[in-house]
Protein backbone atom coordinates (compact mmCIF):
# COMPACT_ATOMS: atom_id res chain seq x y z
CA UNK A 1 0.00 0.00 0.00
CA UNK A 2 1.84 3.48 -0.54
CA UNK A 3 0.78 6.03 1.65
CA UNK A 4 0.90 10.12 1.29
CA UNK A 5 4.00 9.47 4.01
CA UNK A 6 5.69 6.84 0.93
CA UNK A 7 4.43 9.29 -2.09
CA UNK A 8 6.77 12.28 0.26
CA UNK A 9 9.64 10.41 0.44
CA UNK A 10 9.13 9.72 -2.85
CA UNK A 11 9.09 13.55 -3.88
CA UNK A 12 12.26 13.95 -1.94
CA UNK A 13 14.17 11.12 -2.82
CA UNK A 14 13.96 12.41 -6.28
CA UNK A 15 14.12 15.66 -5.41
CA UNK A 16 17.58 14.85 -4.29
CA UNK A 17 18.59 12.90 -6.96
CA UNK A 18 17.44 15.33 -9.55
CA UNK A 19 19.58 17.98 -8.44
CA UNK A 20 22.92 16.41 -7.91
CA UNK A 21 25.34 17.77 -10.01
CA UNK A 22 27.46 16.16 -12.37
CA UNK A 23 30.76 15.99 -11.52
CA UNK A 24 32.34 17.11 -15.00
CA UNK A 25 29.94 19.60 -16.12
CA UNK A 26 28.93 21.05 -12.63
CA UNK A 27 26.34 23.23 -14.18
CA UNK A 28 24.19 20.51 -14.89
CA UNK A 29 22.27 18.30 -12.78
CA UNK A 30 21.95 14.75 -13.42
CA UNK A 31 18.25 15.94 -14.50
CA UNK A 32 19.33 18.41 -16.62
CA UNK A 33 22.16 15.89 -18.57
CA UNK A 34 19.15 13.37 -18.71
CA UNK A 35 21.32 10.23 -17.33
CA UNK A 36 18.68 9.93 -14.33
CA UNK A 37 16.07 7.42 -15.84
CA UNK A 38 14.20 6.28 -12.68
CA UNK A 39 14.11 6.63 -8.86
CA UNK A 40 11.88 4.17 -6.91
CA UNK A 41 11.52 3.35 -3.19
CA UNK A 42 11.26 0.29 -1.44
CA UNK A 43 10.14 -0.03 2.39
CA UNK A 44 14.03 -0.22 2.93
CA UNK A 45 15.86 1.47 -0.24
CA UNK A 46 16.27 4.22 -2.42
CA UNK A 47 16.67 2.53 -5.77
CA UNK A 48 18.30 4.94 -8.46
CA UNK A 49 18.68 4.25 -12.24
CA UNK A 50 21.39 5.87 -14.33
CA UNK A 51 22.34 5.64 -17.86
CA UNK A 52 26.26 6.29 -18.50
CA UNK A 53 26.58 9.20 -21.04
CA UNK A 54 29.62 7.43 -22.67
CA UNK A 55 30.82 3.97 -22.28
CA UNK A 56 34.19 4.83 -20.80
CA UNK A 57 32.91 7.71 -18.89
CA UNK A 58 35.56 8.18 -15.64
CA UNK A 59 32.48 10.29 -14.05
CA UNK A 60 30.62 7.71 -13.25
CA UNK A 61 32.07 5.99 -10.42
CA UNK A 62 31.76 9.81 -8.59
CA UNK A 63 28.23 10.52 -9.44
CA UNK A 64 27.17 6.98 -7.65
CA UNK A 65 29.34 8.11 -4.84
CA UNK A 66 27.20 11.72 -4.60
CA UNK A 67 23.83 10.49 -5.20
CA UNK A 68 24.56 7.69 -2.08
CA UNK A 69 25.91 10.71 0.10
CA UNK A 70 23.78 13.19 -0.53
CA UNK A 71 20.55 10.70 -0.41
CA UNK A 72 22.19 9.65 3.00
CA UNK A 73 22.75 13.21 4.35
CA UNK A 74 18.55 13.72 3.76
CA UNK A 75 18.24 10.10 5.58
CA UNK A 76 18.38 7.79 3.20
CA UNK A 77 20.62 5.22 4.52
CA UNK A 78 20.28 2.35 1.65
CA UNK A 79 20.78 3.32 -1.73
CA UNK A 80 21.42 1.67 -4.85
CA UNK A 81 22.58 2.98 -7.65
CA UNK A 82 21.41 0.84 -11.08
CA UNK A 83 23.08 1.04 -14.67
CA UNK A 84 20.89 1.08 -17.20
CA UNK A 85 22.50 0.51 -20.73
CA UNK A 86 19.18 0.78 -23.27
CA UNK A 87 18.67 2.96 -24.84
CA UNK A 88 21.81 4.35 -24.50
CA UNK A 89 22.71 7.72 -23.80
CA UNK A 90 21.79 10.78 -26.58
CA UNK A 91 23.44 14.10 -26.60
CA UNK A 92 18.97 15.19 -27.22
CA UNK A 93 18.44 13.58 -23.34
CA UNK A 94 19.72 17.03 -22.05
CA UNK A 95 16.57 18.92 -21.31
CA UNK A 96 15.84 22.99 -22.78
CA UNK A 97 17.45 24.10 -18.97
CA UNK A 98 20.27 22.14 -19.66
CA UNK A 99 21.09 23.84 -22.44
CA UNK A 100 20.78 27.36 -21.32
CA UNK A 101 22.85 26.38 -18.71
CA UNK A 102 25.64 25.04 -20.96
CA UNK A 103 25.36 28.07 -22.59
CA UNK A 104 25.57 30.53 -20.23
CA UNK A 105 28.89 28.87 -18.84
CA UNK A 106 30.15 29.21 -22.75
CA UNK A 107 29.85 25.88 -23.21
CA UNK A 108 28.06 25.63 -26.70
CA UNK A 109 25.26 23.30 -26.59
CA UNK A 110 25.01 20.20 -28.44
CA UNK A 111 22.38 20.72 -31.83
CA UNK A 112 19.42 18.00 -32.21
CA UNK A 113 20.61 14.76 -33.87
CA UNK A 114 19.58 14.04 -37.28
CA UNK A 115 17.45 11.40 -37.94
CA UNK A 116 19.51 9.18 -39.88
CA UNK A 117 18.76 6.47 -42.45
CA UNK A 118 19.31 2.70 -41.56
CA UNK A 119 22.33 0.90 -43.27
CA UNK A 120 26.07 1.92 -42.86
CA UNK A 121 27.07 4.65 -41.17
CA UNK A 122 28.12 7.02 -43.42
CA UNK A 123 32.17 8.63 -43.39
CA UNK A 124 32.63 12.21 -42.61
CA UNK A 125 35.64 13.07 -44.12
CA UNK A 126 36.07 16.75 -44.00
CA UNK A 127 35.78 18.79 -40.38
CA UNK A 128 32.33 20.21 -40.61
CA UNK A 129 29.20 20.60 -40.08
CA UNK A 130 25.70 22.38 -39.26
CA UNK A 131 26.96 25.84 -37.51
CA UNK A 132 27.82 26.33 -34.25
CA UNK A 133 26.90 29.34 -33.01
CA UNK A 134 29.86 31.40 -30.38
CA UNK A 135 28.41 30.82 -27.20
CA UNK A 136 29.67 34.61 -26.10
CA UNK A 137 29.47 36.59 -29.23
CA UNK A 138 26.27 34.43 -30.68
CA UNK A 139 28.48 34.61 -34.08
CA UNK A 140 27.92 31.60 -36.56
CA UNK A 141 31.43 32.30 -37.96
CA UNK A 142 33.32 29.71 -35.82
CA UNK A 143 35.74 26.81 -36.55
CA UNK A 144 36.24 23.32 -34.93
CA UNK A 145 40.03 22.98 -33.54
CA UNK A 146 39.79 19.56 -32.27
CA UNK A 147 37.32 16.71 -32.65
CA UNK A 148 37.91 15.71 -28.90
CA UNK A 149 38.57 18.15 -25.80
CA UNK A 150 38.96 17.88 -22.15
CA UNK A 151 36.21 15.36 -21.72
CA UNK A 152 34.80 12.64 -24.24
CA UNK A 153 31.65 14.44 -24.59
CA UNK A 154 32.63 17.55 -25.76
CA UNK A 155 35.06 19.15 -28.86
CA UNK A 156 36.85 22.34 -28.92
CA UNK A 157 35.75 25.64 -31.51
CA UNK A 158 37.07 29.37 -32.22
CA UNK A 159 34.71 32.28 -32.99
CA UNK A 160 36.53 33.88 -35.73
CA UNK A 161 34.02 37.02 -35.08
CA UNK A 162 35.04 37.57 -31.20
CA UNK A 163 38.30 35.09 -31.28
CA UNK A 164 37.31 33.18 -28.36
CA UNK A 165 37.95 29.48 -28.35
CA UNK A 166 35.31 27.31 -26.59
CA UNK A 167 33.86 24.20 -26.21
CA UNK A 168 30.71 22.59 -27.51
CA UNK A 169 28.68 19.19 -26.21
CA UNK A 170 28.92 16.83 -29.50
CA UNK A 171 25.81 15.33 -30.79
CA UNK A 172 26.07 11.88 -30.04
CA UNK B 1 41.08 19.28 6.65
CA UNK B 2 44.83 19.11 7.73
CA UNK B 3 47.11 16.02 7.97
CA UNK B 4 50.47 16.30 9.89
CA UNK B 5 51.70 13.81 6.86
CA UNK B 6 51.29 13.08 3.54
CA UNK B 7 50.89 9.49 4.17
CA UNK B 8 48.07 10.06 6.93
CA UNK B 9 45.78 11.87 4.14
CA UNK B 10 45.74 9.17 1.85
CA UNK B 11 45.06 6.65 4.78
CA UNK B 12 42.07 4.30 4.68
CA UNK B 13 41.04 5.78 8.34
CA UNK B 14 41.42 9.43 7.35
CA UNK B 15 39.70 8.63 4.37
CA UNK B 16 35.95 9.72 3.95
CA UNK B 17 35.39 8.67 0.56
CA UNK B 18 34.53 12.07 -0.41
CA UNK B 19 37.57 13.08 -1.79
CA UNK B 20 38.17 10.83 -4.21
CA UNK B 21 36.86 10.86 -7.46
CA UNK B 22 36.89 6.36 -7.46
CA UNK B 23 36.69 5.51 -3.51
CA UNK B 24 39.19 3.07 -2.82
CA UNK B 25 37.67 0.41 -5.50
CA UNK B 26 36.22 0.15 -9.09
CA UNK B 27 32.30 -0.76 -9.10
CA UNK B 28 30.45 -3.11 -11.07
CA UNK B 29 30.03 -1.39 -14.85
CA UNK B 30 27.05 -3.77 -15.08
CA UNK B 31 25.50 -3.27 -11.70
CA UNK B 32 21.73 -3.56 -12.05
CA UNK B 33 21.73 -4.59 -15.34
CA UNK B 34 19.89 -7.98 -16.17
CA UNK B 35 22.99 -10.38 -17.45
CA UNK B 36 20.79 -13.24 -17.44
CA UNK B 37 21.72 -15.43 -20.86
CA UNK B 38 18.92 -15.30 -23.49
CA UNK B 39 17.34 -18.71 -23.76
CA UNK B 40 18.65 -21.18 -26.54
CA UNK B 41 22.51 -19.12 -26.12
CA UNK B 42 25.21 -21.10 -25.02
CA UNK B 43 26.78 -18.92 -22.07
CA UNK B 44 30.30 -20.36 -22.70
CA UNK B 45 30.21 -19.56 -26.11
CA UNK B 46 28.51 -15.68 -25.57
CA UNK B 47 31.57 -15.48 -22.81
CA UNK B 48 33.85 -16.74 -25.18
CA UNK B 49 32.30 -14.12 -27.87
CA UNK B 50 32.24 -11.51 -25.28
CA UNK B 51 36.15 -11.77 -24.61
CA UNK B 52 37.08 -11.57 -28.52
CA UNK B 53 35.37 -7.89 -29.03
CA UNK B 54 36.48 -6.85 -25.02
CA UNK B 55 40.04 -7.98 -25.93
CA UNK B 56 40.17 -6.34 -29.13
CA UNK B 57 39.32 -2.73 -27.19
CA UNK B 58 41.35 -3.45 -23.99
CA UNK B 59 44.34 -4.13 -25.80
CA UNK B 60 43.88 -1.47 -28.77
CA UNK B 61 43.19 1.09 -25.72
CA UNK B 62 46.52 0.38 -24.19
CA UNK B 63 48.38 0.53 -27.00
CA UNK B 64 46.71 4.29 -27.35
CA UNK B 65 47.34 5.28 -23.85
CA UNK B 66 51.15 4.36 -24.21
CA UNK B 67 50.73 7.43 -27.09
CA UNK B 68 50.11 9.81 -23.68
CA UNK B 69 52.51 12.55 -22.72
CA UNK B 70 54.20 11.87 -26.41
CA UNK B 71 51.24 12.74 -28.96
CA UNK B 72 52.61 15.59 -31.68
CA UNK B 73 50.15 18.10 -29.97
CA UNK B 74 47.73 18.67 -26.89
CA UNK B 75 44.53 18.49 -29.07
CA UNK B 76 45.97 14.97 -30.46
CA UNK B 77 47.30 14.25 -26.95
CA UNK B 78 43.19 14.83 -25.90
CA UNK B 79 41.31 13.09 -28.83
CA UNK B 80 43.59 9.92 -28.12
CA UNK B 81 42.99 9.66 -24.45
CA UNK B 82 39.34 10.11 -25.16
CA UNK B 83 39.57 7.17 -27.74
CA UNK B 84 41.77 5.17 -25.29
CA UNK B 85 38.38 5.86 -22.24
CA UNK B 86 36.29 5.19 -25.21
CA UNK B 87 37.50 1.74 -25.48
CA UNK B 88 38.62 0.72 -21.95
CA UNK B 89 34.83 1.38 -21.32
CA UNK B 90 33.50 -0.86 -23.90
CA UNK B 91 35.67 -3.73 -22.69
CA UNK B 92 34.92 -3.29 -19.36
CA UNK B 93 31.19 -4.31 -19.82
CA UNK B 94 32.37 -7.04 -22.26
CA UNK B 95 34.39 -8.46 -20.24
CA UNK B 96 32.19 -8.24 -17.32
CA UNK B 97 29.99 -9.42 -19.46
CA UNK B 98 31.96 -12.29 -20.03
CA UNK B 99 32.34 -13.15 -16.11
CA UNK B 100 28.27 -13.17 -16.22
CA UNK B 101 27.51 -15.20 -19.36
CA UNK B 102 29.64 -18.24 -18.74
CA UNK B 103 28.29 -18.51 -14.70
CA UNK B 104 32.12 -17.78 -13.24
CA UNK B 105 31.60 -14.51 -11.92
CA UNK B 106 35.09 -13.71 -13.01
CA UNK B 107 35.58 -10.05 -12.51
CA UNK B 108 36.87 -7.34 -15.47
CA UNK B 109 40.30 -7.01 -13.21
CA UNK B 110 40.10 -11.61 -13.42
CA UNK B 111 40.49 -11.14 -17.15
CA UNK B 112 42.31 -8.08 -17.21
CA UNK B 113 45.06 -8.92 -14.93
CA UNK B 114 45.06 -12.53 -14.55
CA UNK B 115 45.24 -14.23 -17.78
CA UNK B 116 48.04 -15.45 -19.66
CA UNK B 117 48.83 -14.19 -23.21
CA UNK B 118 47.54 -17.55 -24.87
CA UNK B 119 44.28 -16.90 -22.91
CA UNK B 120 43.97 -13.58 -24.78
CA UNK B 121 41.24 -13.48 -27.96
CA UNK B 122 41.93 -10.31 -29.18
CA UNK B 123 43.12 -9.99 -32.90
CA UNK B 124 46.68 -9.75 -33.64
CA UNK B 125 46.19 -6.58 -35.36
CA UNK B 126 45.86 -4.17 -32.34
CA UNK B 127 49.33 -5.56 -30.35
CA UNK B 128 52.17 -3.88 -32.38
CA UNK B 129 53.52 -0.27 -30.56
CA UNK B 130 53.16 2.46 -33.60
CA UNK B 131 56.07 3.18 -35.01
CA UNK B 132 55.06 6.38 -35.18
CA UNK B 133 51.83 8.74 -35.51
CA UNK B 134 51.11 8.11 -38.58
CA UNK B 135 51.42 4.50 -38.22
CA UNK B 136 49.04 4.54 -35.14
CA UNK B 137 46.59 6.64 -38.04
CA UNK B 138 46.78 3.81 -40.37
CA UNK B 139 45.50 1.28 -37.24
CA UNK B 140 43.24 2.92 -35.72
CA UNK B 141 41.54 3.79 -39.19
CA UNK B 142 41.54 0.03 -39.74
CA UNK B 143 40.63 -0.97 -36.24
CA UNK B 144 37.66 1.81 -36.67
CA UNK B 145 36.28 0.86 -39.74
CA UNK B 146 36.23 -2.87 -38.68
CA UNK B 147 34.52 -2.49 -35.30
CA UNK B 148 32.15 -0.10 -36.10
CA UNK B 149 30.52 -1.94 -39.20
CA UNK B 150 30.37 -5.09 -36.54
CA UNK B 151 28.64 -2.68 -33.79
CA UNK B 152 26.35 -1.34 -36.33
CA UNK B 153 25.18 -4.63 -36.80
CA UNK B 154 25.45 -6.41 -33.10
CA UNK B 155 22.55 -4.34 -31.93
CA UNK B 156 20.69 -6.60 -32.81
CA UNK B 157 21.76 -9.02 -30.87
CA UNK B 158 19.61 -11.15 -28.96
CA UNK B 159 21.86 -10.69 -26.17
CA UNK B 160 20.27 -7.54 -24.81
CA UNK B 161 23.48 -6.32 -23.07
CA UNK B 162 25.43 -7.10 -26.44
CA UNK B 163 22.81 -5.13 -28.13
CA UNK B 164 23.38 -2.25 -25.58
CA UNK B 165 26.85 -2.17 -25.45
CA UNK B 166 27.06 -2.31 -29.49
CA UNK B 167 24.24 0.29 -29.68
CA UNK B 168 26.23 3.10 -27.43
CA UNK B 169 29.90 1.57 -29.18
CA UNK B 170 28.95 3.08 -32.74
CA UNK B 171 28.14 6.67 -31.37
CA UNK B 172 31.64 6.44 -30.23
CA UNK B 173 33.44 4.45 -32.75
CA UNK B 174 31.43 6.75 -35.25
CA UNK B 175 34.06 9.48 -33.71
CA UNK B 176 36.71 7.19 -33.99
CA UNK B 177 36.91 6.34 -37.42
CA UNK B 178 35.99 9.98 -38.85
CA UNK B 179 39.19 11.38 -36.66
CA UNK B 180 41.54 8.46 -38.19
CA UNK B 181 39.83 9.18 -41.68
CA UNK B 182 40.62 12.74 -41.33
CA UNK B 183 44.16 12.11 -40.42
CA UNK B 184 44.83 9.75 -43.14
CA UNK B 185 43.83 12.24 -45.46
CA UNK B 186 45.85 14.72 -44.37
CA UNK B 187 48.91 13.00 -43.99
CA UNK B 188 48.55 11.10 -47.54
CA UNK B 189 47.15 14.36 -49.22
CA UNK B 190 50.09 16.61 -47.18
CA UNK B 191 53.50 16.40 -47.66
CA UNK B 192 55.89 13.85 -50.01
CA UNK B 193 57.37 13.11 -45.97
CA UNK B 194 53.91 12.95 -44.44
CA UNK B 195 52.66 10.24 -47.39
CA UNK B 196 55.79 8.10 -47.03
CA UNK B 197 54.62 8.39 -43.30
CA UNK B 198 51.53 7.16 -44.12
CA UNK B 199 51.83 4.11 -46.47
CA UNK B 200 54.55 2.79 -44.06
CA UNK B 201 51.80 2.64 -41.71
CA UNK B 202 49.41 1.05 -44.15
CA UNK B 203 52.16 -1.49 -44.84
CA UNK B 204 52.99 -2.09 -41.62
CA UNK B 205 48.95 -2.85 -40.97
CA UNK B 206 47.99 -4.59 -44.53
CA UNK B 207 49.04 -8.22 -43.13
CA UNK B 208 46.84 -8.47 -40.23
CA UNK B 209 43.91 -7.59 -42.00
CA UNK B 210 42.73 -10.61 -43.66
CA UNK B 211 42.43 -12.13 -39.47
CA UNK B 212 39.72 -9.75 -39.27
CA UNK B 213 37.23 -11.03 -41.29
CA UNK B 214 37.72 -14.60 -40.63
CA UNK B 215 34.99 -16.24 -38.53
CA UNK B 216 35.79 -18.78 -35.17
CA UNK B 217 33.75 -21.88 -35.11
CA UNK B 218 32.52 -19.73 -31.60
CA UNK B 219 31.19 -16.99 -34.02
CA UNK B 220 29.56 -19.64 -36.24
CA UNK B 221 27.57 -21.25 -33.54
CA UNK B 222 26.37 -18.15 -32.12
CA UNK B 223 23.98 -17.05 -34.89
CA UNK B 224 21.52 -13.95 -33.88
CA UNK B 225 24.02 -13.58 -30.74
CA UNK B 226 27.31 -12.19 -32.99
CA UNK B 227 27.79 -11.09 -36.21
CA UNK B 228 29.53 -13.50 -38.32
CA UNK B 229 32.82 -10.93 -39.48
CA UNK B 230 32.80 -12.39 -43.37
CA UNK B 231 30.17 -10.19 -43.71
CA UNK B 232 31.25 -6.79 -43.01
CA UNK B 233 34.30 -7.46 -45.66
CA UNK B 234 32.33 -5.57 -48.59
CA UNK B 235 31.46 -2.61 -45.83
CA UNK B 236 35.40 -2.08 -44.75
CA UNK B 237 36.88 -2.37 -48.25
CA UNK B 238 33.75 0.21 -49.65
CA UNK B 239 35.11 2.73 -46.33
CA UNK B 240 38.30 2.17 -46.89
CA UNK B 241 38.74 2.94 -50.67
CA UNK B 242 36.79 6.21 -50.29
CA UNK B 243 39.34 7.24 -47.36
CA UNK B 244 42.03 6.05 -49.65
CA UNK B 245 40.84 7.63 -52.45
CA UNK B 246 40.73 11.00 -50.92
CA UNK B 247 43.95 10.76 -49.18
CA UNK B 248 44.96 9.65 -52.97
CA UNK B 249 46.68 6.55 -51.66
CA UNK B 250 46.51 3.06 -52.38
CA UNK B 251 46.32 -0.05 -50.45
CA UNK B 252 49.52 -1.94 -50.12
CA UNK B 253 49.05 -5.40 -51.69
CA UNK B 254 50.92 -7.59 -49.17
CA UNK B 255 50.12 -11.17 -47.89
CA UNK B 256 48.20 -11.55 -44.92
CA UNK B 257 50.54 -12.78 -42.08
CA UNK B 258 49.68 -16.41 -41.26
CA UNK B 259 48.99 -18.10 -38.41
CA UNK B 260 50.88 -20.65 -36.47
CA UNK B 261 49.23 -24.30 -37.76
CA UNK B 262 46.50 -22.16 -38.85
CA UNK B 263 45.86 -20.70 -35.32
CA UNK B 264 45.82 -16.96 -34.93
CA UNK B 265 44.75 -14.29 -32.24
CA UNK B 266 41.38 -15.55 -31.74
CA UNK B 267 42.88 -18.70 -30.60
CA UNK B 268 45.45 -17.16 -28.24
CA UNK B 269 48.29 -17.12 -30.58
CA UNK B 270 49.45 -13.97 -30.55
CA UNK B 271 52.85 -11.62 -32.02
CA UNK B 272 55.99 -11.03 -30.40
CA UNK B 273 54.95 -7.51 -29.11
CA UNK B 274 51.67 -8.96 -26.98
CA UNK B 275 53.79 -10.16 -23.95
CA UNK B 276 55.85 -7.29 -23.80
CA UNK B 277 52.63 -5.15 -23.67
CA UNK B 278 50.80 -7.64 -20.90
CA UNK B 279 54.05 -7.54 -18.66
CA UNK B 280 53.38 -4.16 -18.53
CA UNK B 281 49.92 -3.66 -18.40
CA UNK B 282 49.47 -6.33 -15.59
CA UNK B 283 52.63 -5.72 -13.53
CA UNK B 284 51.40 -3.81 -10.62
CA UNK B 285 47.81 -6.31 -10.53
CA UNK B 286 50.95 -9.37 -10.53
CA UNK B 287 53.00 -7.70 -8.05
CA UNK B 288 50.36 -6.86 -5.57
CA UNK B 289 47.51 -9.34 -5.78
CA UNK B 290 44.23 -8.53 -4.84
CA UNK B 291 45.21 -4.74 -4.13
CA UNK B 292 42.08 -2.13 -5.15
CA UNK B 293 43.42 1.44 -5.44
Amino acid sequence: MVTALDEGMLLRAREIAESVPDPELPMLTLADLGILRDVTLTDTQVVVSLTPTYSGCPALAEIRADLARQLAAAGFADVEVRTVLSPPWTSDFISPEGRRKLADAGIAPPRSLPERAAGPVPLTLVARGPVVNCPVCGSGDTVRTAAFSGTACKDLYRCRACAEPFEHVKEI
Amino acid sequence: MGFDTAYEAISEESDSGHRWAFGTGFSDPLAGVDTTVPAGVDGADLAAYCLMLGDDALIMSHRLQQWLARSPELEEETALANIALDLLGSARLLLTRAGTADGSKRTEDDYAFCRTEREFRNVRMVEAADADFAGLIARLLVFSTWRLALLVRLRESVDPVLAAVAAAGVKETTYHRDYAAQWTIRLGDGTDYSRERMEAGLAEVAPLVDELFAPTAVEERLTGVAVNPALVRPEFDDVLAQVLAAAGLHWPEIAGLAGVSGQAGRDGVHTEAMGYLLAELQSVARAMPGATW
